[in-house]
């Protein structure tokens, strides 16, 4: 079995740490409830602490657990585009995580899904349970490895959150140059759970498109979705998601902020209220710092009276007179710029791992001398 | 402190400020009236030099220096700040943290500040986010405070407060000009302390209301574009609500030419 043959996280090359640091992994794991890291195909270590939690590569899953199987393609369809389809057809693995009834107030698990071979189409296929009453906090790192700059991440993640159930969900991108990243990923939010999910990207990528759908299939559900992304030069970025309200009381959010440094973003949002008394808030905040291409596209969809739908979007250069207020300060241009994209770019994320943070950054500093 | 020579100004090609000369000495407080749209701002705007206000003739010596063409952090450096009119919003930046930004290695203990200016609520608020008129001036003048430049200009700091936050403000304007002590700032010799010394200042205001706090030593109108009239600024405030503006400018004799 797997588990026997286990790959200790400290023991990896110095050079991949780094990367898997960057995107939210920490090799030790003190502050994690459970580890998941998958090379190419091979699960190499999956481990977890805690009593009610399970951490299984998908593949394992499917063969202790004959229900399994119903949770497959029912929150993503499997003939939906050729990059579902090819999943299907696999070799595939992925993570299977489940959190049993009640189980609450944990650490987070982290998950990493890295491609390590130069070229390597990597197909995922990721199922999350969150039963009834549970708390759930995934931390999720999708990469290439050191010297890895083309590839293809392929990857399904079907999600269920039952009744009173939450999920955060963060999710960290760092690609090489040439990688091509299709995930499709569906949610499914039954009578007051909640769906929290972070996205974050700002290294380079060849193109990444997604598009995560959400239902909220119960009263009073709420799935809140925020996605960070900075395109540099060559970058393609298309990413969005969907939040379909289902049921009356739910809420549903939207932000993004999107910002590109030569590269191209398509941010898209649509918010979908099929019911009486929901509501829901869309925020597309574009910011362009020299060249590159933001195309938002906010939309919303009311299909009966008494929904409460809302959208901001904005998409544009910096305000000149925001530069000159902190320059009025003593800030000299440089210095102004980068608070200011500081300030947009992280208003809305909570603590970042302090690697990211680093990171982030460090790209603030880099775009900001790049604009003097 | 602050001299200005036959200045000029124009905006996207329309003239402001026309040749207009002034001096603010040492430790000297001015007040400016004048109507909606006389170029107040513009001024003060000019002064602290946002490239949107172009010099078109004269210039402006700060300190015996020519800042004419500075840019504006240059400037702020050199010791002038100024207190915005209507300041921008700026999405995701703590005031807190642009306050402390605006300290820079001085030794000022922000959090006692800020409760003296009742600001302590609004400190993890993004800058000008939200914030009401009264909360607004009130933020400036903490960002002032701290920043602690040697001339301030004041954009009509007491509009849009209430009462019980006007003695506040204006008890913070003292301080800030150098006319009281602030607790928050811990200077580091007693001897210091005793230097502390009278600021200048230039003060716009169309009500008065927070001369009953602050010493001014002159008034000036500004009147389409154009330095009308120097004096007592009491006066000049009882001038012009008895008698208008247009009234005032003619009565007085002074500038027939407008
Ligand atoms: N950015 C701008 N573009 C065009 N005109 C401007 C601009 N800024 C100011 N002005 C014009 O310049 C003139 C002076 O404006 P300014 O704001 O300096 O007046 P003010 O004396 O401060 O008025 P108030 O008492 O209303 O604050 C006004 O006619 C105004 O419309
Ligand atoms: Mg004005």
């Amino acid at each position: 079995m797997l588990r026997d043959k286990q790959l200790d996280l400290e023991t990896l090359p110095e050079d991949e740490k780094g990367l898997l640091a960057e995107v939210g992994i920490e090799v030790n794991e003190e502050r994690r409830e459970g580890s998941f890291l998958q090379q190419d195909l091979d699960v190499v270590h999956c481990t977890v602490k805690q009593e009610g939690l399970e951490v299984l590569p998908t593949q394992e899953a499917l063969e202790r657990y004959e229900w399994l199987k119903d949770y497959l393609w029912q929150q993503v369809s499997s003939d939906k585009d050729e990059y579902t389809k090819a999943v299907k057809e696999g070799p595939y693995n992925g993570y299977f995580i489940r959190a049993l009834r009640g189980v609450r107030g944990l650490k987070p698990i982290q998950t990493a899904l890295l491609i390590a071979t130069p070229g390597f189409v990597q197909n995922v296929h990721n199922i999350v349970i969150v039963e009834e009453d549970a708390e759930l906090h995934i931390v999720t790192g999708c990469l290439t490895g050191p010297h890895v700059s083309k590839g293809k991440h392929l990857g399904i993640t079907e999600i269920y959150i039952r009744k009173g159930g939450k999920l955060r969900f963060t999710m960290v991108h760092r690609w090489g140059k040439n990688v091509v990243v299709r995930p499709r990923t569906g949610v499914l939010v039954e009578e007051n759970g909640q769906f929290i999910s972070h996205y974050i990207t700002f290294g380079e990528v060849k193109s990444v498109q997604m598009f995560p759908i959400v239902h909220l299939n119960g009263s009073n559900a709420i799935a809140e979705m925020q996605s960070v992304l900075v395109a540099p030069p060559g970058a393609s970025l298309d990413i969005g998601g969907e939040i379909v309200c289902n049921a009356p009381g739910t809420r549903a959010e939207i932000v993004s902020r999107a910002m590109t440094t030569g590269g191209k973003i398509i941010s898209r949002g649509r918010l979908v209220g099929a019911v009486k008394g929901i509501k829901g808030h869309l925020e597309c905040k574009g910011l362009i710092l020299k060249r590159g291409l933001i195309h938002a596209i906010p939309e919303l969809i009311g299909q009966t009276d008494e929904v409460e739908l809302s959208h901001e979007a904005a998409v544009g250069k910096i305000a000149q007179e925001e530069i000159e207020y902190l320059m009025a300060r003593g800030l000299d241009e440089e210095e102004a710029t980068s608070m200011i994209v500081r300030g947009f770019l992280e208003a809305d994320i909570e603590d970042l791992p302090a690697p990211l943070q680093k990171r982030l950054d460090e790209v603030i500093e880099e775009t900001s001398k790049d604009l003097m | 402190m602050l001299k200005i020579e036959n200045l000029s100004v124009e905006i996207n090609g329309k003239q402001i400020l026309k040749d207009i000369s002034l001096e603010v000495k040492k430790g000297e407080v001015l007040v400016l009236f004048g109507p909606n749209g006389s170029g107040k701002t513009s001024l003060l705007m000019t002064i602290m030099g946002f490239p949107r206000y172009k010099v078109v003739n004269g210039r402006i010596l700060f300190k015996g220096q020519d800042i004419t063409h500075l840019p504006v952090y240059e400037r702020a450096r050199l010791g002038i700040g100024i207190s915005f009119q209507r300041p921008p919003t700026i999405t995701g930046l703590k005031t807190r943290d642009l306050v402390k930004r605006c300290a820079d290695d001085k030794e000022i203990d922000i959090e006692t500040l800020a409760k003296e200016l009742n600001f302590t609520n609004l400190l993890d608020r993004d800058v000008n986010d939200g914030l009401s008129g009264g909360e607004i001036k009130r933020s400036e003048l903490l960002q002032l405070m701290v920043q602690q430049p040697d001339l301030v200009l004041l954009d009509e700091p007491e509009s849009g407060v209430d009462l019980e936050n006007i003695a506040l403000i204006g008890e913070a304007i003292k301080g800030l000009l150098g006319r009281a002590p602030v607790k928050a700032i811990s200077c580091r010799s007693l001897k210091e302390e005793k230097l502390r010394k009278k600021r200048s200042g230039i003060i716009i205001t169309h009500t008065g209301h927070i001369l009953k706090y602050v010493p001014a030593d002159r008034g000036k109108i500004l009147y389409k574009g154009k330095m009308c009239i120097g004096g007592n600024p009491f006066e000049i405030l009882e001038q012009i609500s008895k008698y208008g503006y247009q009234e005032c400018i003619r009565c007085l004799g002074i500038n027939n030419s407008i």
